[in-house]
């Protein structure tokens, strides 16, 4: 028992530390890597303004254009799910609002907490279903490599660990309490070094598409 | 041109590298949604033609050298190195595989532009001595003869003479001062001269003072399209030398979407300034006439007919409205491909491909696209506004036995003009 406590203790303190320093040191510098390179300035004639269009696009983006909807349904949908499910069992969790608080001084309301418990159980499932389908579908199958996988694993186990925690699945506690720390320590230590930086990223991303198509007149 | 090497490859790569470009492999999570968008899959179902798949040699040198990361994985021997062997495997991918049409750029939900990469990337392969025979032809022709066909001014000039004894008006050649200079592509001069038959008519009933320039009449630049700058740039400045030498406010970009492409948005880049003129593309400006009332037609066409948006005009060039306000003059029965406008599926034949011999068993594949988008339609004409999606779609055409005429939406208009009265 005293050395679940230990481990415990451990990730919830010099553990944690030592990964949200890697999380936003390595953030920082990802993202001052891609800005620092800038781009040369456009001396065509512009058709649109590029802000606005750069902007919308960051909204728009967000839902799929039709035709590809049809084609890529499964990766559509179960993208939405899970991204959605990740984000709620995340920020509106009440015991992690409270951890929030207690590092940044920041509140929100959360949600009922077995409300998030069904929430994180479709994720765990839509999760899987998407790794199947990383594994089945052609072009998926054909673009992975390791860190693509090692990427899902990551993402995967805050939300089992976490999961069993709730559920208390594991004993003792304290145990099952301190691998869930962990494995988000885990994610937060190799965010920045995969591609796991689009959850920042693709609001540059977006933002560059919409603005140079918008320059040229087309909304993309 | 310099020995291609695979350090010159490399040095164009690193000159190529910016935040966006950063931005969108950072962006990345290997979703596969591209290749639904891109008829080189869709066609073939191979997916190898995923189009950022065919971004790994730029994306290596990206993470290679761009990121703190992959400097380290680098020093550690844990990163696989851009070779010769690696461009060679690439390069069908990147030229035969990829008409720059831009289409998934519109798709991925991360937002990364993809086409602009491949663009981008295509100038460290020819740098690198990887490029298509056909296009590096095109583009020495280009360079040497001033035409990517080999067509000179004496060619232009016996055409003008046909046109000008068949229609009885002036084609003005060096007029200094005109408001307009046109340009032509050389399959407009050679393949299609109605072209140049419809601007003498269209231009004659709408008064716009024109002239073609007998020093830069060609409009193609196969710099754009095999990756080279350095090519690109000098077509360009022709052009600009031409324009400028004949104070003119416009240049008239013709029906070819890549000539587009290399004059209205890529060409002041080119020489590093804005330019003395403005250019717009032919519809642009039959829109324009149209609205001003001085573009007067008459009759009607009345079969079932539909548009080809010419990708580099319309979803990258950015001349949606025009071909359609044009139509609804003159067509009673038009009707819209299900994916149109920004959307549209490319002709198969663009960014190079089509002067790329080897690329042709491909192309046809590809052309299933526009073939399923037709079939939906059961058209009896297609109007296009792009002599090289023009020449693609008839061949295509041909090798699906469709019978169906295609027609250059320019030509179609001027067939249409109120006959003066004097």
């Amino acid at each position: 028992m005293s050395t679940s406590i230990d481990f415990l203790l451990w990730v919830r303190g010099p553990g944690f530390d030592i990964a949200l320093f890697i999380f936003v040191v390595g953030v920082l510098i990802r993202l001052l890597e891609v800005l620092i390179l800038g781009r040369k300035p456009d001396y065509s004639e512009p058709r649109g303004a590029e802000l606005g269009a750069g902007l919308l696009t960051l909204v728009t983006r967000t839902a799929p254009e039709g035709g590809s909807f049809k084609r890529s349904p499964f990766t559509v949908v179960g993208g939405y799910i899970w991204h959605i499910g990740f984000l709620v069992s995340l920020f509106l969790f009440v015991p992690h609002i409270e951890l929030i608080d207690s590092v940044l001084g920041i509140r929100w309301p959360g949600i009922a907490s077995n409300l998030v418990d069904a929430i994180s159980a479709v994720t765990i499932v839509t999760l899987v279903a998407m790794l199947f389908s990383r594994l089945s579908h052609p072009v998926k199958r054909f673009l992975s490599g390791p860190e693509d996988y090692l990427t899902w694993l990551v993402t995967f186990l805050p939300m089992l660990t976490g999961y069993l925690a709730y559920h208390r699945m594991i004993d003792p506690y304290p145990l099952v309490l301190g691998l869930h720390i962990l494995s988000v320590e885990l994610l937060m230590v190799l965010f920045p070094f995969t591609k796991l930086m689009h959850a920042f990223t693709f609001i540059i991303a977006r933002w560059y598409n919409g603005a140079m198509a918008g320059r040229r007149g087309v909304q993309s | 041109m310099s020995e291609a090497t695979l350090e010159r490859g490399m040095n164009a790569f690193r000159e190529q590298m910016n935040a966006p470009v950063a931005s969108f492999f950072s962006s990345c999570v290997n979703c596969g949604m591209c290749a639904e968008a891109c008829l080189f899959y869709t066609e073939t179902g191979d997916p190898k033609y995923t189009p950022i798949h065919k971004l790994e040699p730029l994306r290596r040198v990206w993470e290679q050298e761009y990121t703190l990361w992959g400097r380290l994985k680098s020093m550690l021997g844990l990163s696989e190195p851009v070779t010769n062997e690696l461009l060679e495997e690439w390069e069908t991918l990147i030229y035969d595989g990829c008409t720059l049409c831009g289409r998934c750029s519109m798709v991925c939900p991360v937002g990364n532009d993809i086409s602009y990469m491949i663009r981008r990337a295509r100038e460290g392969f020819v740098a690198a001595g990887y490029a298509p025979e056909g296009i590096k032809g095109a583009s020495r022709r280009a360079v040497t003869i001033g035409s990517p066909m080999g067509v000179k001014f004496p060619a232009l000039a016996a055409q003008i003479k046909h046109v000008e004894a068949d229609t009885g008006l002036t084609i003005p050649v060096d007029v200094e001062g005109a408001d307009y200079m046109a340009l032509l592509s050389s399959m407009e001069i050679m393949n299609f001269p109605e072209y140049l038959e419809a601007l003498a008519k269209i231009f004659k009933q709408a008064g716009v003072t024109w002239t073609i320039s007998s020093e830069a009449f060609e409009a193609t630049n196969s710099g754009i399209q095999i990756g080279s700058s350095d090519i690109a740039r000098e077509l360009v400045n022709r052009v600009v030398v031409a324009a400028e030498k004949l104070k003119v406010k416009y240049v008239i970009s013709p029906e070819c979407g890549h000539a587009y492409t290399a004059i209205r948005w890529e060409g002041p880049n080119l020489i590093g300034r804005p330019y003395e003129f403005k250019v717009v593309h032919i519809l642009e400006l039959l829109d324009e006439l149209r609205s001003a009332g001085r573009l007067k037609t008459e009759g009607t066409e009345d079969d079932r007919l539909t548009f080809h948006d010419p990708c580099q005009i319309v979803r990258k060039g950015g001349v949606l409205e025009p071909p359609r306000n044009l139509l609804k003059m003159i067509a009673t029965n038009f009707v819209d491909m299900n994916d149109s406008r920004e959307m549209n599926w490319c002709c198969g034949g663009g960014g190079g491909v089509s002067a790329n011999e080897r690329a042709e068993e491909l192309r046809l594949k590809t052309f299933k696209r526009k073939k399923t988008q037709l079939d939906e339609l059961n058209v009896d004409t297609l109007v296009t506004a792009c002599a090289n999606c023009r020449l693609i779609i008839e061949e295509g055409l041909e090798e699906y036995r469709m019978e169906m005429p295609v027609v250059g939406l320019t030509e179609m208009i001027a067939e249409h003009l109120v006959e003066d009265e004097k």
